[in-house]
């Protein structure tokens, strides 16, 4: 690294450490003008990355704020054990909250549909949740590439008192220089990874060898065939439809979520490199695993102009 | 695929994975004026280099057939224009950033709206790009919205252009208009420095020139665009500049560790480095450095550290580090280029946020040099500066900050400006250099101060700042309140608005910008008078929050006292003691406050006064107990 002294021309930072360094600055700064930030854990790869940025920019120190996941009770079983033992081999405090109302009235993906169930026990859980310990920044790990409405968004994104996103009137945003402040009950969520691509996040976890939920790799699962999408039977929950058998087949996921509206793929790769050489070649966009997305074309703005992460 | 296979493909990923690690990223932004084509290229770019996958290419079929201008053509630009709002009126708003890959660099796009409108969108998208490419529509030439866009890339320190000269399929590919508009930009660009300027006929609809040639412009042997991307050698100020950082967070898990975390705004560190916090000057030894990867013995430019030092010294949030030998400026005022982002225009003596490294401190705009026509460079008068506006000011700031000119560090010569009631950003600011007036009016340190004289005139010195509407009954109390005082054997002093608009301050008129002027002298003054040891009474509408704080601003620690005469509206109206209402209603007065001006009410004023059925007596006595109570009047 050092060039310089040398004689060789100094050498600017090489992609993934541009990038990491960038993640730190932005975690760092939360910590630094918030009173009270919370980072938002959903236990998948991105958070994954995420947690592990933030572990690197306090260290020796532990982070300065406690992770939150909204439990929509349907998550894989393998993501809460994969949860509870991350918190728990970090050292970490970890919230965990669900919409009381809609646990009462057992809101499903089943009964309710994909919209119904996001919409009460995602994003109205985690306005709830904001408002029940007074965050007044949340850390997210939605990345631009992600989606088109997303690719929009800024690193510090500011919300209103109802948690609402304004996509045509969002602040200027120059340098690394983010403006924090906010008014009582108004907030910002911050998105360290906006910067990220999938690709750059495999190959981050592969170099720095973070730990995943082993759902990413393939392995022979319980599936049936629903809608086009193979839906895993991670519990008794599911019921079958007339017609619908349960197989075992290879599978693994790009992303997680819900189980029943996270579509499996069939697929070999069962190491990491293997997945990355998959992706590689992959001729679909990793939300496509996604019911909640297909909904509408502008859905993905529409959920988040609503508080939606 | 039999074990050995499988293991010799995952070996040959990761290896393919680890050279990935050392790849090279550039961040750039496509700009220039409306409609010339700058999401059209960005989409291709990501279309040809294989970027779009299938499910998003169906949807982008649906979108085209749905919202797209081009016809039964699928409209590139619709991958890029995100929003509801764009893809309805077919124009980009606000920055979109994507990313593409080659097998040389890692690329990241902000693709920014041409509209004038959203200019602080542009900057915002080209204050990280280390290059810009600037769009340019074959038919139409340069226009003032290139212009701009050049101007800003040029201001914001972009050293490096493309010259995108698109559509070239609506002028027959004709190589004498490209040359043409490129000799009008060489001309027009020449004062700006680029280091390079590669000018490229294209068209980003149908591909030439941008991943590959096409067949229409054998004329042209240049690169095209993304062969360019991939070579341009852009290099790092950032490394060669002396080192410099501004301290984020103080990292004290324990008593035995106390360590300063940041990014590494410009140069290098190495262990046993001689290092000085910038104003104070207190110096230290490098003990460690830990990176985001562990202990190090060295780290440079843009790498996140912290760093240990051999001496415990006072250090917090805000501070900067630097090597002894090169030291950055610290001053309170400084000269700047502002680009103007607010609706409300930027008002010179209005206090603002501004944020510079880590630092947050008041500023204010003392003077506006000159505003920048940025179609003809000519410098312009001004008193206030309006949304996308760029002028060059001075600012005097609330306290010192260190610094370097912005030409010769981007990190340490940048800063934002905040709005402080409505929290937004409403400007950015390039530094150019230091003024040192201030710094060579030392107050003489007199031995009869402040102190001595209060003392003496046995009070606490004081401002009772009387706001609320006209008609209120600020004056009448107030000078009630001065009366008692005066029995009681205080000294005293009211300025009071009518008078003082009859001489201190008769050159001024009821513009937004002369209110502020108003306040500021007479905030001044009260602040004199104060020093003096005097109790000031002060009695101005004074409509606004933020002159206000202002005023407040100016004085000592409890010593402005925010007195609200809090009159409705209604009683202020009928009681009308100068028939001003009735003249308002008439339209005869403009910019009348509580009719066609806003009167932002305090939020916590230290005395609040409601003045609803009752005696001026009483009321003014209200404001006496307080001073009596906080121990304003002695014994
Ligand atoms: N014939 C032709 N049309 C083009 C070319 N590039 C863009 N266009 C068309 O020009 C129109 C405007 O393109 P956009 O890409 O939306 O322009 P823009 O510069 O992004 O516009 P704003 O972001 O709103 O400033 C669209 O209808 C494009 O299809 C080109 O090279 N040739
Ligand atoms: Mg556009």
């Amino acid at each position: 690294m050092n060039m310089q002294s040398h004689g060789i021309t100094p050498e600017r930072l090489s992609n993934l450490k541009r990038l990491e360094a960038e993640s730190i600055h932005i975690i760092r700064e939360v910590a630094a003008e918030f009173s009270n930030p919370v980072m938002l854990y959903s236990i998948g790869k991105d958070s994954g990355v995420m947690l592990h940025l933030a572990m690197k920019a306090f260290y020796p120190s532990k982070p300065p704020f406690p992770l939150l996941h909204v439990d929509t009770t349907w998550k894989f079983r393998e993501m809460i054990q994969f949860r509870d033992d991350t918190a728990k081999r970090l050292g970490l405090d970890l919230l965990i909250y669900t919409n009381p109302e809609g646990l009462q009235k057992n809101i499903n993906p089943f009964d309710h549909g994909s919209s119904v169930h996001t919409h009460i026990m995602k994003t109205e859980a985690l306005k709830q949740a904001l408002d029940k310990y007074g965050f007044d920044a949340a850390f997210g790990g939605a990345r631009r590439d992600e989606e088109k409405s997303r690719a929009k968004e800024r690193m510090f994104s500011f919300r209103n008192a109802s948690h609402g996103w304004d996509p045509k009137n969002q602040r200027p945003e120059l340098w690394n220089l983010y403006n924090a402040r906010v008014a009582k009950g108004e907030s910002i969520r911050a998105f360290p990874l906006s910067n990220w691509t999938e690709l750059d996040i495999w190959q981050y976890i592969l170099t720095e060898n973070i730990p995943m939920v082993p759902l990413y790799l393939a392995a022979k699962r319980p599936v049936v065939e629903r809608d086009g999408m193979l839906i895993m039977v991670d519990d008794d929950r599911m019921k079958l439809n007339p017609g619908e058998i349960i197989q075992e087949k290879k599978v693994r996921f790009r992303t997680l979520g819900c189980y029943p509206l996270t579509g499996a793929i069939e697929s070999d790769a069962d190491t990491l490199p293997a997945i990355v050489r998959e992706m590689l070649i992959a001729r679909t966009s990793e939300r496509q695993g996604r019911l909640i997305d297909k909904d509408e074309s502008a859905s993905m703005e529409k959920k988040k102009r609503e508080g939606y992460f | 695929m039999t074990a050995d296979v499988k293991e010799a493909a995952e070996t040959a990923v990761t290896d393919y994975i680890l050279a990935q690690e050392t790849k090279d990223q550039l961040r750039f932004l496509t700009c220039g004026s409306v409609d010339d084509g700058k999401s059209t290229l960005i989409g291709r770019l990501l279309f040809d280099t294989k970027l779009i996958f299938e499910d998003q290419l169906a949807a982008l079929e649906r979108d085209s057939r749905k919202h797209g201008t081009v016809g039964e053509d699928i409209d590139l630009a619709l991958l890029v224009d995100g929003l509801e709002a764009e893809r309805e009126q077919g124009i980009t708003i606000d920055v979109a950033y994507r990313f593409f890959a080659t097998d040389k660099r890692k690329f990241i796009v902000a693709d920014t709206p041409g509209h004038e409108q959203y200019t602080r969108n542009m900057a915002t998208g080209a204050s990280t790009a280390d290059l810009a490419v600037l769009l340019v529509d074959a038919r139409n030439g340069l226009l003032v919205q290139t212009r701009r866009h050049a101007f800003i890339a040029s201001l914001l320190g972009i050293r490096h252009v493309v010259l995108a000269i698109n559509k070239i399929d609506l002028v027959e590919y004709s190589q004498s208009r490209f040359d043409e508009i490129r000799k009008e930009f060489e001309v027009f660009a020449n004062g700006f420095d680029f280091e390079t300027l590669q000018a490229i006929p294209m068209s980003a609809r149908f591909g030439d020139n941008v991943t590959a040639r096409g067949q229409h412009m054998d004329w042209y042997s240049g690169p095209t665009l993304l062969e360019h991307l991939e070579t341009v050698e852009v290099g790092e100020h950032a490394l060669e500049a002396p080192f410099r950082f501004p301290v984020q967070w103080v990292n004290r898990p324990n008593l035995d560790f106390r360590g300063y975390s940041g990014t590494i705004a410009s140069g290098r560190v190495s262990v046993g480095d001689e290092l000085v916090v910038a104003g104070p000057a207190k110096m230290s030894r490098v003990k460690n450095i830990i990176g985001a990867g562990g202990e190090v013995p060295e780290a440079a430019a843009g790498e996140a550290v912290t760093i240990t030092l051999e001496d415990e010294i006072d250090i917090s949030r805000g501070d900067l580090l630097s090597t002894t030998a090169h030291r950055p400026d610290v001053a309170d005022q400084f000269a700047a280029h502002v680009i103007w982002m607010s609706d409300e225009p930027l008002l010179p003596g209005r206090p603002y946020l501004l944020k510079i490294g880590t630092r947050t401190v008041t500023a204010t705009v003392s003077e506006i040099k000159h505003k920048i026509n940025v179609n003809t460079f000519e410098h312009v008068a001004g008193k206030t500066l309006e949304l996308n506006e760029i002028a060059f000011c001075n600012f005097a700031l609330s306290s010192a900050v260190p610094f370097d000119p912005y030409e010769a560090n981007r990190s340490t010569g940048s800063f934002i400006l905040i709005d402080r009631m409505s929290n937004a950003t409403v400007g950015a600011g390039m530094i150019w250099f230091a003024l040192r007036r201030a710094s060579n009016i030392h107050w003489q340190a007199l031995d009869v101060d402040k102190g001595a004289r209060s003392e003496k005139l046995g009070q606490k010195p004081a401002v009772l700042w009387f706001t609320g509407l006209s008609g209120s009954g600020k004056s009448t109390i107030a000078s009630i309140v001065e009366k008692k005082l005066h029995i009681d054997g205080r000294h005293t002093y009211t300025l009071d608005g009518d008078n003082v608009r009859h001489g201190l301050n008769k050159d001024l008129g009821f513009t937004d910008a002369d209110r502020v002027e108003n306040i500021r002298r007479v905030g001044e003054v009260a602040r004199l008078f104060t020093d003096a040891g005097l109790i000031t009474l002060v009695s101005f509408i004074s409509p606004f929050q933020s002159e206000r704080q202002l005023a407040r601003d100016l004085m000592g620690e409890g010593e402005f006292i925010e007195v609200f005469v809090d009159t409705p509206i209604e009683i202020c109206r009928q009681r009308d003691p100068k028939g001003l209402y009735a003249k308002a209603d008439r339209g005869e007065i403009k910019n009348f406050t509580g009719i066609d001006s806003p009167y932002e009410a305090p939020q916590t004023p230290e005395v609040h006064l409601k003045n609803v059925d009752r005696e001026p007596e009483d009321i003014a006595e209200e404001v006496i107990a307080y001073l009596r109570e906080r121990g304003f009047l002695g014994s």
